[in-house]
């Protein structure tokens, strides 16, 4: 399994730490002989739930054209020949070199051009596509059907490659159309909550 | 009844013996508690009491998609505030998962002192709680809801249909303060994501003073397992909130410094707001005060005039309903109507209200105050302050989020009754 070190690193020092002096980690807990430390394994195991800027994602590459190839394979069948959506969910509006300009009026289409953050395409298909059987494809595979994604969408070129550097410098054309901004809570109290 | 208490001993008494198993396999010191009374008495088919043999009642409803499968809860029939778990409303985006809970624990890490992993014997040896609240899916009543496709097999427009994702019971569980103790939540933390354990790892992030506040960790529903549709043997419990946050089959809570921009949450459940020059609403959070009237209601027949009782529900996420006010002149006039005890936060409250039928045309509709003196609005205010056009609201595929609309339901001279919120 390939996992960013930058990830890794700071979860051993940690380990190790709590291993070279048992009693530290116990003292301060409320409750004596609850829960178990699971080992650093376990926790990788879990897998990578993408952070929005992409400091976690784990190293990996891939082009469109291997995207479009696996996309074919792994996709097609419920999201239509070319994203165009099936009986799963539309997946590209506007189209290679010519990017989908304007609102989403329409509150049930999320192609990827809508999506706040390229980071979040590459979480999702990470972990939970293909349908049920979400975490089969391997980092450089949902590197690649990422990039064949954002290059039908118009928001990559062809011959880009994405990768653990690249995909999360990827400028989202619908970033800045998302209200709050900077999610908060609790939101602004002066308001009626359904306004 | 002896013999129920001895059959349920011993089904503890296994199901220790499992757990311990398990963890002589992973040579974990033995933990939790140990059902040592004596074996119980013969099988006993009534250990989990049945319906009698000639009650029917409304079962909940189903739509399918490839991406949703809904069940909705039969409100007509209900009175009082608790739903039945076998009638709790039920959605999910992909297969259900199976859960052995003597091979279940999850973990919390990320931005913490000590990650730890908590089994079920963990979890019902920490401090618990139960809370009796509401839980409503973010699409409940939402426009598509009040339009029958006309299609075969297309829903009817009936209370179950327009307001039946929403249920209320009595959640048991741990706090996630009691847990965020344990593992020393680190201060520059400042939000947490909970990622279930089902075919799509339903993941949303959830702000750190809420999760401090009032949520848990729930294992308990009514007073029995948690239904496995539910989340079965966990999950995360989110008061107030869409029911979207309260993750089913909790697999870790990851605590970070930001909101995580997960799928569920930053695109799927954000939408479009006309008044904001259709730029998206996400991070909604709260249901505001709703209620509706679940009878008489939509689908139903008043067969000759005289004496019915309406009665309702009404709820609010941000806190307890003050007042309910009903009219029966389709919005002319209002009077209170009577409020029934338990008056809980974030729970469904039960109002009911006398009226004799004249046999004339008349429209009935509730109208919900909660406690911070936020009051329900008519579909023309929403519309108004979302910059919607009616019209906008009448397509079948319409879809919108944290929907509170005033339900008005029209009983016609014969005493059928129908959905006129967009007539």
């Amino acid at each position: 399994m390939c996992y960013s070190l930058r990830f890794f690193v700071p979860l051993v020092t940690v380990g190790a730490i709590l291993l070279a002096v048992p009693g530290v980690g116990l003292a301060q807990r409320a409750y004596s002989n609850v829960g178990r430390t699971p080992s650093q394994e376990e926790i990788q195991a879990l897998g990578v739930i993408a952070d929005p800027s992409g400091k976690n994602l784990p190293p990996g590459k891939g082009t469109p054209k291997e995207g479009g190839e696996l996309y074919a394979k792994q996709c097609a069948a419920c999201h239509g020949k070319t994203g165009e959506g099936g009986v799963a969910d539309q997946l590209v509006m506007g189209a290679p070199g010519a990017p989908h300009r304007g609102m989403f009026k329409d509150t049930d289409r999320h192609p990827i051009s809508f999506f706040a953050y390229s980071t979040t395409v590459w979480d999702y298909i990470n972990r939970a596509m293909p349908a049920n059987r979400g975490g089969s494809l391997k980092p450089d595979e949902v590197y690649a059907v990422v990039a064949y994604l954002l290059y039908m969408n118009g928001i990559i070129k062809e011959t880009d490659v994405m990768d653990e550097r690249t995909l999360p410098k990827v400028q989202m054309p619908n970033h800045d159309n998302f209200l709050p901004a900077k999610p908060v809570w609790p939101p602004n109290p002066k308001k009626p909550s359904w306004y | 009844m002896d013999s129920n208490r001895s059959d349920r001993r011993r089904f503890l008494r296994s199901a220790a013996l499992a757990g311990l198993a398990v963890g002589a396999q992973k040579s974990a010191s033995a933990q939790g508690l140990t059902d040592t009374s004596a074996p119980g008495a013969p099988p006993n088919t009534h250990a989990h009491g049945q319906l009698a043999p000639h009650a029917a009642p409304a079962g909940r409803g189903v739509t399918k998609s490839i991406t949703h499968t809904t069940y909705y809860t039969p409100l007509a029939d209900s009175v009082g505030i608790i739903t039945p778990s076998s009638l709790h409303f039920m959605q999910s985006h992909s297969r259900l998962p199976e859960i052995d809970p003597a091979k279940y624990s999850f973990i919390i890490h990320g931005m913490v002192e000590r990650p730890l992993a908590f089994n079920m014997d963990d979890l019902k040896r920490l401090p618990s709680v139960s809370k009796i609240r509401f839980l409503e899916c973010l699409g409940n009543s939402s426009p598509r809801r009040h339009v029958s496709e006309g299609k075969p097999n297309s829903t009817p427009v009936t209370v179950q249909y327009t307001h039946g994702i929403m249920s209320c019971n009595e959640w048991g569980g741990v706090p996630l303060s009691v847990l965020f103790k344990e593992v020393g939540v680190k201060k520059e933390a400042s939000w947490l994501v909970a990622e279930g354990a089902d075919g799509s790892k339903y993941t949303y992030a959830i702000p750190l003073s809420k999760a401090i506040d009032d949520c848990m960790v729930a294992y308990l529903q009514n007073g029995e397992p948690l239904r496995q549709e539910n989340g079965f043997p966990a999950r995360l419990f989110v008061p107030g909130f869409g029911a979207n946050h309260s993750v089913k089959w909790l697999r870790r809570i990851m605590i970070v410094d930001e909101p995580y921009m997960t799928w569920d949450q930053s695109v799927h459940h954000s939408a479009a707001r006309a008044d904001m020059g259709y730029k998206s609403r996400w991070f909604n959070f709260v249901w505001p005060p709703k209620s509706v009237i679940t009878r008489p209601s939509a689908g139903l027949k008043l067969n000759a005039p005289g004496y019915y009782e309406i009665t309702g529900l009404a709820w609010s996420g941000w806190g307890k309903v003050r007042k309910v006010d009903v009219s029966v002149d389709g919005g002319k006039s209002w009077k209170e109507a009577k409020l029934q005890d338990p008056i809980l936060p974030m729970a469904h409250t039960r109002f009911n209200f006398d009226w004799t039928w004249t046999g004339e045309e008349a429209v009935i509709m509730a109208r919900c105050t909660d406690d911070q003196g936020e009051v329900q609005p008519t579909l023309a205010e929403l519309n108004r302050h979302w910059g919607r056009e009616e019209k906008d609201r009448l397509e079948p595929k319409s879809n919108t989020h944290y929907w509170n609309a005033i339900q008005p339901w029209k009983i016609a001279k014969d005493g059928s009754i129908t959905d006129v919120l967009f007539a």
